[in-house]
């Protein structure tokens, strides 16, 4: 018990930011219409894309050839999330608009 | 002196670098919040893009680990340069029916990535607590524990959407065995078990098999998860790895003390979990159901009778039906959009428009193969946003319509969802088709649908059916009505 309530502790701050986090996203999309579900799901995995920021630092201070080949890999994979998700949703979105005229 | 100033260049540098984490994490939330609304969405995609992409200039610029800046910038750049290229190409080219496997792919490379990291932060950190002057006797503390859960997670993430990906693709077939559901539930908690034991593992430099096995375990365990979920029940399963993706990148977050990757993956990982939730409402299922699999197993043989006849329309009735109809509703499903049809169906309902007939499409929650996929669909041929009519709406103005022409779609306006208690679509709601006065089905065949469930709609009174391919039929009916 003692060991979690440490761990609590040590992490209080970003445990803090991931439960406001959980109810954010819940908050900020509870009345979204079914219209836009499949552009809000390819956003969203667009925005998870984020992970890209860990694939650089981790590249960036590889040690090895082989963390630096992973690494590599990892940052192409990242970037094809991040971009080919946003870039996926605005076409998507991109024809909502042009009716609109 | 010196030094001094080099401490302020220093923390500035690293201030910098936060605030550009904080503005991400704001462009994530509005970019997410307006998302939600039509009017905005296009904007707000843009925000959340923007925000990344100050997040990953300003790491790559700023970032340091112990004083030390980033380094293999060049490579870091062509790696960059290397994704854009394919993310972008990629997408640009896609067709918009193959839109729900082109976000599968993009999220099992999350989820990849995600895995990635771990794999290299393992050996580090082993090593690291190893060589320390008293070594630790475990790998207990939240490095470890994100370190392990990015991993999991992150590979279940990237071999499910794989799996998913192959299936939306018809690649890959349903493999469903009852030993599945069994094997399922060993391996996760299996992972967990191991998961744990990494944990309590004393570290010893270079000893990095188990870390390989638990990455191998949990690929595998992502394979076995999608395998046996039947097609219809991929959406839910997209949205649920895209929330899983979500959760392993913020788990990078946990471990880089880095709260943009924090924000973004907790916000993604919440979000598409309500997403999936609402999924399963709108079929009426529990999300450990379509898990599970139990879809099409149970139940679909209890509606199959003999001596049903179905009554068949020709085209030139169907002409004059339609012609001389004054309200119609037109109902529809995948079918369309695998035949690429929906542009024939804009042509239909603008003729048909043009002879004083009310159209209107009736737009089931779940018909295509996303949640809103029908509506993309619909957009990309130009059909005005006003004609698509949520499926409550419709369902209240069934009664006063002449005619439901369903096109490609098949368990969304199945009866049997209202007064079949043995069907197991039992309780989705539907289109209410047989409110109106007169239903026409247009079909390839009498074969039943995703849902592999029988569709007495088929052998009603009040229908129809149209057989042929959804684009030739359209294309004859438009012709034919313009002959009238």
């Amino acid at each position: 018990m003692d060991e979690v309530l440490k761990f609590f502790l040590e992490y209080k701050d970003m445990i803090f930011i991931i439960v406001l986090s959980v109810f954010l996203g819940i908050e900020v999309i509870s009345h979204v219409p079914a219209v836009l579900h499949t552009p809000l799901m390819s956003g969203s995995n667009a925005i998870h894309g984020v992970v890209i920021i860990g694939a650089i630092i981790v590249m960036g201070h590889a040690e090895n050839t082989l963390s630096l080949i992973l690494g590599f890999i990892a940052v192409i994979l990242g970037t094809l999330n991040v971009v080919g998700g946003f870039v996926v949703t605005d076409r998507m979105l991109e024809m909502f608009k042009k009716k609109k005229k | 002196m010196e030094t001094i100033t080099k401490l302020i260049e220093f923390s500035s540098e690293i201030s910098i670098l936060e605030i550009s984490y904080l503005i991400a994490s704001i462009l994530f939330i509005l970019g997410l919040k307006k998302l939600s609304h039509p009017a905005t969405a296009r904007a707000g995609n843009l925000w959340a893009a923007a925000g990344m992409g100050g997040a990953i200039l300003f790491t790559i610029l700023f970032h340091k680990k112990e004083g030390e800046p980033i380094g293999n910038i060049i490579w870091i750049v062509i790696a960059l340069a290397i994704g854009s290229f394919i993310g972008w190409y990629s997408s640009k080219k896609v067709k918009m029916t193959a839109m729900p496997q082109m976000v599968s792919i993009f999220n099992g490379m999350g989820g990849a990535c995600a895995a990635l990291i771990s794999l290299m932060e393992f050996p580090k950190m082993q090593n690291h607590l190893a060589s320390l002057p008293i070594p630790a006797n475990n790998m207990l503390g939240g490095e470890g524990i994100a370190i392990l859960l990015g991993l999991m997670i992150g590979g279940v993430s990237f071999a499910g959407s794989m799996i998913a990906f192959g299936k939306l693709d018809g690649r890959i077939g349903d493999f469903k065995h009852p030993i599945l559901r069994i094997i399922n539930l060993t391996f996760l908690v299996g992972l967990f078990v191991a998961l744990a034991l990494i944990l309590f593992m004393k570290p010893v430099e270079g000893n990095n098999l188990p870390i390989y096995l638990f990455a191998l375990a949990a690929l595998i365990y992502g394979v076995t998860f999608v395998m046996p979920i039947g097609g219809a029940d991929m959406p839910v399963v997209i949205t649920l790895l895209n929330s899983f993706t979500g959760v392993a990148a913020a788990m990078g977050g946990f471990l880089y003390g880095n709260q943009a990757m924090l924000t973004g993956g907790i916000l993604v990982g919440s979000s598409g979990t309500i997403l999936t939730i609402l999924m399963c409402k709108a079929m009426n299922r529990s999300l450990l159901n379509v898990i599970i699999g139990a879809f099409g197993v149970a139940g679909a043989a209890g509606t199959e009778d003999g001596d049903k006849t179905v009554k068949e329309i020709s085209l030139s009735d169907a002409a004059v039906l339609l012609s001389y109809s004054q309200k119609i509703f037109i109902v529809p499903g995948y079918g369309l959009a695998v035949a690429q049809a929906q542009h024939l169906c804009h042509e239909l309902d603008n003729l048909l428009a043009s002879k004083g007939v009310e159209v209107k499409y009736a737009i089931h929650p779940v018909a295509g193969r996303m949640p809103g996929h029908m509506n993309v669909l619909l957009a990309e041929a130009d059909v005005p946003y006003e004609k698509l009519v949520e499926m409550e709406d419709a369902n209240n103005e069934m009664g006063n319509t002449d005619v439901v022409i369903v096109i490609g779609a098949n368990d969304v306006v199945n009866p049997a969802a209202e007064d079949d208690p043995s069907s197991p679509i039992y309780g989705m709601p539907i289109i209410k088709a047989l409110d109106a006065k007169n239903v026409i089905v247009m079909k390839r065949s009498m074969a039943a649908g995703y849902a592999a469930i029988p569709n007495n709609l088929f052998y009603h009174q009040k229908n129809r059916m149209l057989f042929g391919d959804a684009k030739a039929t359209l294309q004859k009916l438009v012709a034919e009505i313009k002959s009238l």
